[in-house]
């Protein structure tokens, strides 16, 4: 057990009890050691090749390409959908706001077989569109971005209502009566006062867009180039080549550590 | 029906100040033809029925174009109800708003003109300035949201900001404000899109004690330069003396006293009234030392805002601070006045007692209270047409500045 020196010209801190150290370690470990093994385990002499064969390259550009444009989505549909669900007074809001955190709690294949019911082509909108327009959507690559917007939306959804709910609606009422229309308002006063809420809230999204598995294999299938995403590789390569999954699973890591130091000193320095 | 609200005549008014000078505004309240001036151009004319929990909200209020009034009463008495009602935030069930000429609420024909539209500006407890812009920024918010160029938007802002005295905190955002500089922004912000009303909640009720006066000053000139019409909200006596030209006091959902602010408060016929004006005071203009009252008696005291030397003023005192003797003290109270007991007030743990003029003795303290215990009455052993002395020091005296 350590004790945090006093900061000479600072306030003083309160000590934690003990019994709050022990599992914070316990779970920390969880969470850190399997990351340091992999790093251990890594084939480093072969890294450089290990990551750059072509199915690695194409994975990680299409899980990075199906990503941005699945959080953009999100940000798109989940946006009013946190608005409606914050500000609006529609009668059984409770029941809707569940089914639209159904994603949290389901299994990813379960939410991808949903989806592949519907829109595949025998399910009831994937007949007609398969019949007016010609237009197949499993295993294509708008089935990875429908999975992964299925999937990673309610993160961006439940992170904004929070924000939208702790701001209140005192601001607008206050621009209101400063001659502001309800979009004018907003526009320049709700969505900036939850701007921190609605970056933190898109870049779950894309962390949970960039780690989708379930959902994408069950709905769009394991393709090279289409919609084969780095952790479906991942998962093929760790069933023949151990070497090549731990690398490109550090470079998931990798990536997943840049996007959140990126937004935390965005955090710190950008909007308050 | 409602028995018309019975108005008091208007003097020629101070409408339309030096930086307005081509608005004169005609002065009868009442015009040639007989509608109300208010109905006609800027002022408002309200009449709010709505039941809210264990009471109904019932009243009528009138603000002349330029006439700033406050509504006094406890919590819970419906102010709320009525300030939203009025700024469009809250849809009662029988109302009629008509401001300036233009119906904003009338729930017989359906009526309803969204808050945005209303030009009805709010300034409440809270500044709650946008966190996100500058203090420049928020006070253009309201000029840009009417159309005005970036640029126009912004000169403007810096003006108001002037105004209210905080030009070099144009940069700063909300999170680096004081309490009293964040209202002061807020007062600028709110006068920058000209309302055609504006509503105050209790504007100085979360600045300390130290803060208010200055910003309670701040937002009476600016309201008096602009002549904005305005209805106030408060508990605070002194709120309702500085600012208003005209008191209106609420109980239970009901208008129980109304008048010009010196006349009710030195006169409450209310309980409530009597309750929150127990205080004395005393009308005059300000001098060096205290106040100068008509008859050119002088009440030692404190300028608290920025009050100048020959300005209409109040001399404010607690009743509490009054003492009372047989005969003249000699110490240090500065105000030591003969009266004749006119009459003794039990109220609870103390008796007040109320004084008249003594035959030779200056004729301000009519109506002055003095708050003195049982014990103490007994000692003395007074009536009604004893002659008494009443002593208040000078630091017990605030003086404030006093609408015309």
């Amino acid at each position: 057990m350590t004790r945090a020196r006093p900061a000479r010209g600072g306030p003083v801190s309160l000590a934690l009890p003990w019994p709050v150290w022990v599992p914070a370690v316990a779970g920390f470990g969880l969470i850190a050691v399997p990351v340091a093994g992999l790093v251990v385990r890594t084939n480093w002499p072969d890294f450089g090749a290990l990551i750059t064969t072509d199915a690695a390259l194409d994975a990680l550009w299409l899980s990075l390409q199906t990503g941005l444009v699945s959080t953009a989505l999100c940000l798109l549909l989940g946006t009013p959908l946190a608005l409606v669900l914050a500000r609006s007074d529609l009668p059984g809001l409770p029941v809707l706001r569940s089914i639209v955190l159904l994603p949290l709690v389901l299994p990813p294949v379960v939410g991808g077989l949903t989806l592949l019911f519907l829109l595949g082509r025998t399910g009831p909108v994937g007949q007609l569109l398969d019949a007016w327009f010609g237009i197949t959507v499993p295993f294509s690559t708008a089935a990875v971005v429908i999975a992964q917007t299925f999937v990673a939306m309610p993160f961006l959804v439940v992170s904004l209502e929070g924000a939208l709910r702790t701001a209140g609606e005192r601001y607008e009422v206050v621009a209101a009566t400063l001659g502001a229309s309800p979009l004018t308002a907003l526009r320049r006063v709700t969505l900036p006062v939850v701007l921190p809420g609605l970056v933190s809230g898109a870049v779950l999204a894309f962390a949970r867009a960039l780690g989708e598995f379930g959902a994408t294999i069950a709905f769009a299938g394991n393709l090279q180039g289409t919609t084969q995403t780095l952790p479906l590789l991942i998962y093929i390569q760790s069933q023949n080549d151990l070497d090549g999954a731990v690398a490109m699973s550090l470079v998931l890591v990798v990536v997943a550590v840049l996007v959140i130091v990126a937004t935390r000193t965005r955090d710190v320095s950008g909007v308050r | 029906m409602r028995p018309p609200i019975r108005r008091r005549p208007r003097a020629f008014d101070r409408a339309g100040g030096p930086d307005r000078p081509g608005e004169g505004r005609p002065s009868p309240a009442v015009s040639s033809d007989g509608a109300p001036r208010s109905e006609r151009d800027g002022g408002l004319r309200a009449r709010v029925t709505t039941r809210r929990g264990g009471f109904t909200l019932d009243v009528a209020v009138e603000v002349a174009p330029g006439e700033v009034v406050a509504v006094l009463g406890p919590n819970g008495s419906g102010k709320s109800t009525l300030l939203g009602t009025l700024a469009g935030l809250y849809t009662p069930e029988d109302a009629r708003v008509v401001l300036g000429g233009r119906t904003l609420t009338d729930t017989a024909s359906g009526v309803a003109v969204p808050a945005h539209r209303r030009r009805v500006g709010l300034l409440s407890q809270q500044a709650l300035l946008f966190p996100h812009l500058t203090a420049r920024d928020n006070v253009a918010f309201g000029p840009r949201c009417a159309g005005r160029g970036r640029r126009e938007a912004l000169a403007a802002a810096r003006e108001r900001l002037a105004d209210v005295g905080v030009a070099e905190l144009e940069g700063r955002r909300p999170a680096e404000l004081s309490g009293g500089q964040a209202q002061r922004v807020a007062i600028a912000r709110a006068l920058a899109v000209e309302p055609d009303l504006l509503l105050l909640d209790e504007p100085f009720a979360a600045l300390d004690v130290d803060a208010a006066p200055a910003v309670r000053s701040v937002l009476r000139r600016a309201v008096r330069r602009r002549g904005q019409t305005t209805l106030l909200v408060t508990h605070d006596v002194v709120d309702a003396v500085v600012l208003a030209d005209r008191l209106v006091v609420l109980a239970e959902g009901r208008i129980v006293e109304q008048g010009p602010t010196a006349e009710v408060l030195a006169r409450p016929r209310s309980a409530f009234a009597a309750r929150i004006a127990g205080l004395d005071l005393v009308t005059g203009t300000a001098a060096e030392t205290g106040l100068t009252t008509p008859e050119g008696a002088v009440v030692h005291g404190l300028a608290s805002a920025e009050v100048e030397a020959g300005e209409p003023a109040v001399a404010v005192f607690p009743p509490s601070a009054v003492s009372v003797h047989r005969h003249r003290p000699d110490g240090s109270p500065r105000n030591v006045v003969p009266v004749r007991l006119a009459a003794l007030e039990p109220q609870g743990e103390i008796v007040r007692l109320r004084a008249a003029a003594a035959p030779g003795g200056p004729p301000w303290v009519e109506g002055i209270a003095a708050d003195v215990t049982p014990a103490a009455v007994a000692e003395l052993g007074v009536g009604p047409g004893d002659d008494l002395w009443f002593a208040v020091k000078a630091t017990e005296v605030a003086v404030h500045p006093r609408r015309r």
